[in-house]
């Protein structure tokens, strides 16, 4: 009891569990999606159970529900689930993880565990921040993802629900939050482009590839941020303002983002930033 | 069935990708450029599926109640509405333009 006391007033584990509840709340449109995109219940649950990153779960489901073949979808949710590979290497520095933790701290290694334990400075701070966040979503989104999937397969016509309207707002939502400046913008609409202009000539679920390509060439070829894209799709503590103003604009400022910036500093003393190979 | 297969190959190779960041060297973030191209292709792959969901049906384009659905949703976040509420928006306001008549 006493530990679950002191563990509440951590910080990082408050704002693990707000995000927790906000991010797993929105599992209920995957699971609604999914099965109204040709999955069914037990395909939905191991999505969400064994894939366990939202952006490339949606992937999956879109390009199945616009008719592509089980091969580009997924190859999308693969591509997409690359930026997981740079979190848990930052997560990895940090938090040091050590033999069976590891392969647990792996499958929660998303966004939103990320950025809660990147925007503590504390280190006992982020390794809270990681569990609390990456256990809590795990739970919450998968039970909700059950809820919306059960609740979704009871539908009937899915398009006089709107839910193909669904979608699209659930890819633009996931989009917006990565939108800052104008570099991301300008790659958004060149994919966006690229994309339309491939939808006649190759088979359903192919332009997404096209435009991850014209995306990763974008990346390599440029001098940008090097965080760029890379933001959580809820933001743990502009959600937690909501409800601890002080604290929420506090680290917002000095949380996920900053923590990008440190982290090339720091690379530039040890190394040679930005040379590249 | 054939589904089944292909989307276990996609978990094992989402937890490889999450898994490899924990065991290659730290030497390997010294190249911004990996981190960069991860950052790039999530916003192109975003872009794309959200493109492909709101015009194309199959092989061809169309406009339709799914073009409403993302100008709601614009909108929806512009004024900072949580997840749920955008997804909401743009499902509520496709069934409308359908129930008006426009598909």
């Amino acid at each position: 009891m006493a530990v679950a006391v002191k563990l509440l007033a951590s910080p990082a584990v408050r704002v693990g569990l707000s995000i927790s509840v906000a991010t797993g709340l929105y599992g209920i449109s995957f699971g609604a999606l999914s099965v109204t995109s040709g999955l069914d219940f037990w395909q939905t649950m191991a999505l969400s159970l064994l894939l366990f990153s939202g952006g490339s779960q949606f992937a999956f489901i879109g390009v199945v529900g616009g008719g592509g073949s089980g091969i580009a979808a997924m190859s999308a949710a693969t591509l997409l689930g690359m930026r997981n590979g740079i979190y848990g290497m930052q997560l990895n520095a940090l938090l040091h993880p050590t033999g069976w933790r590891k392969y647990v701290a792996a499958q929660v290694t998303i966004d939103e565990s990320t950025a809660t334990s990147t925007g503590q400075t504390d280190p006992a701070e982020q390794l809270r921040g990681f569990w609390a966040a990456g256990i809590g979503i795990y739970v919450l989104w998968n039970l909700f993802t059950a809820v919306g999937a059960l609740a979704g397969s009871g539908l009937g016509d899915p398009k006089q629900w709107g839910l193909d309207g669904a979608a699209v707002a659930a890819f633009l939502a996931l989009l917006w939050p990565r939108l800052k400046g104008r570099e991301p913008i300008a790659i958004a609409v060149v994919c966006a482009v690229a994309t339309v202009a491939a939808v006649p000539f190759v088979p359903a679920g192919v332009p997404i590839l096209v435009a991850a390509v014209v995306a990763a060439v974008m990346g390599w070829f440029s001098h940008g941020r090097s965080d760029e894209g890379l933001e959580p799709d809820v933001d743990p503590y502009r959600e937690h303002q909501h409800q601890h103003q002080h604290r929420g604009a506090d680290h917002h400022q000095g949380g996920h983002r900053q923590h990008g910036a440190d982290d090339g500093h720091q690379r530039g003393e040890g190394g040679t930033p930005g040379a590249g190979t | 069935m054939n589904l089944w297969i292909w989307l276990l190959i996609a978990c094992a190779l989402a937890y490889a990708w999450k898994l490899v960041g924990y065991f290659v060297p730290a030497r390997f973030l010294e190249n911004p450029r990996m981190s960069r191209v991860a950052g790039t292709m999530t916003i192109g792959l975003l872009a794309s599926l959200t493109v492909v969901n709101a015009v194309a049906s199959g092989q061809t384009l169309a406009a339709d109640a799914r073009l409403g659905a993302l100008a709601a949703a614009a909108v929806a976040l512009a004024l900072r509405a949580p997840f749920l509420v955008v997804v909401v928006a743009g499902a509520g306001t496709a069934a409308l333009l359908r129930m008006l008549g426009w598909n």
